[in-house]
């Protein structure tokens, strides 16, 4: 099984990208890098990551989370962090990346933050 | 009870997983917390990942070193690579704002955050020595 599963949907001209699994160095952060650059080649800039399903994440998946921000930003949109893990939480209040971020606890609040 | 547990692995990132299997599991049997397994968990998979990638730089001809050690103070951890070695006090603070976007130089911030003591010193025979300890 892979190390992180990444399911797409549309909300809009929100895509929502599910993930399942773990976001850490190798396998994980790739799979997120390859879908983040894949949205962005077909012109999908609205990105809400739906972290409820991602139970670990190391420095390296937290800087890929980084990469995407900046890639998406730099083609004009906007990526968004959606139910983290108090641990996922943690990290990104250790690394004062909640201050990067913004971070939704409902699907509605965040799809609705990009209008 | 196995109070000591030696590896050598491979300098690739597969290494990573297999040293935080084998830390989790060393961890069990010496009857750690939850908290004391995530933190070990979270400083080896850092720390291993440093040395596979900073310090053996993907040579497979290099290993990592690694010695989980158990005792009444904690789990204590040592990573050595053979790599060209480093000044920790060089590596740039991940938290100021001008490198809050760079993707990488979060490992050692984490290995800090999580565990009770760390350490870093060079080896008289080259490459990197980490010493690490998470309090029971």
């Amino acid at each position: 099984m892979a190390e992180l599963n990444i399911t797409e949907r549309q909300a809009g001209d929100v895509t929502i990208l599910d993930m399942n699994g773990k976001v850490t160095i190798g396998e994980g952060s790739v799979a997120l890098r390859t879908t983040i650059r894949r949205l962005l080649g077909e012109g999908k800039n609205k990105i809400l990551l739906n972290l409820s399903g991602v139970g670990y994440v190391d420095s390296s998946g937290i800087g890929e989370f980084v990469s995407s921000f900046t890639a998406v930003n730099k083609e004009g949109g906007t990526l968004k962090l959606l139910k983290l893990t108090q641990k996922i939480q943690d990290l990104l209040a250790i690394t004062k990346l909640l201050t990067v971020f913004d971070v939704f606890e409902e699907e509605s609040e965040a799809l609705s933050s990009y209008n | 009870m196995q109070k000591e547990k030696i590896l050598k692995l491979p300098s690739r990132i597969e290494s990573v997983e297999k040293a935080a299997h084998e830390a989790e599991e060393f961890a069990r049997q010496n009857g750690f917390g939850d908290e004391v397994l995530f933190a070990v968990d979270m400083a080896v998979r850092e720390s291993v990942a440093n040395a596979v990638k900073h310090g053996n730089k993907l040579d497979e001809t290099k290993s990592v070193e690694i010695t989980f050690f158990s005792s009444t103070v904690g789990f204590e951890i040592t990573i050595r690579d053979f790599g060209a070695g480093f000044e920790v006090e060089e590596i740039p603070d991940p938290t100021n704002p001008e490198n809050l976007l760079k993707a990488t130089g979060r490992g050692i911030l984490f290995m800090r955050s999580f565990m009770d003591e760390v350490e870093w010193t060079n080896h008289a025979e080259g490459g990197t020595v980490v010493k690490m300890l998470k309090k029971r």
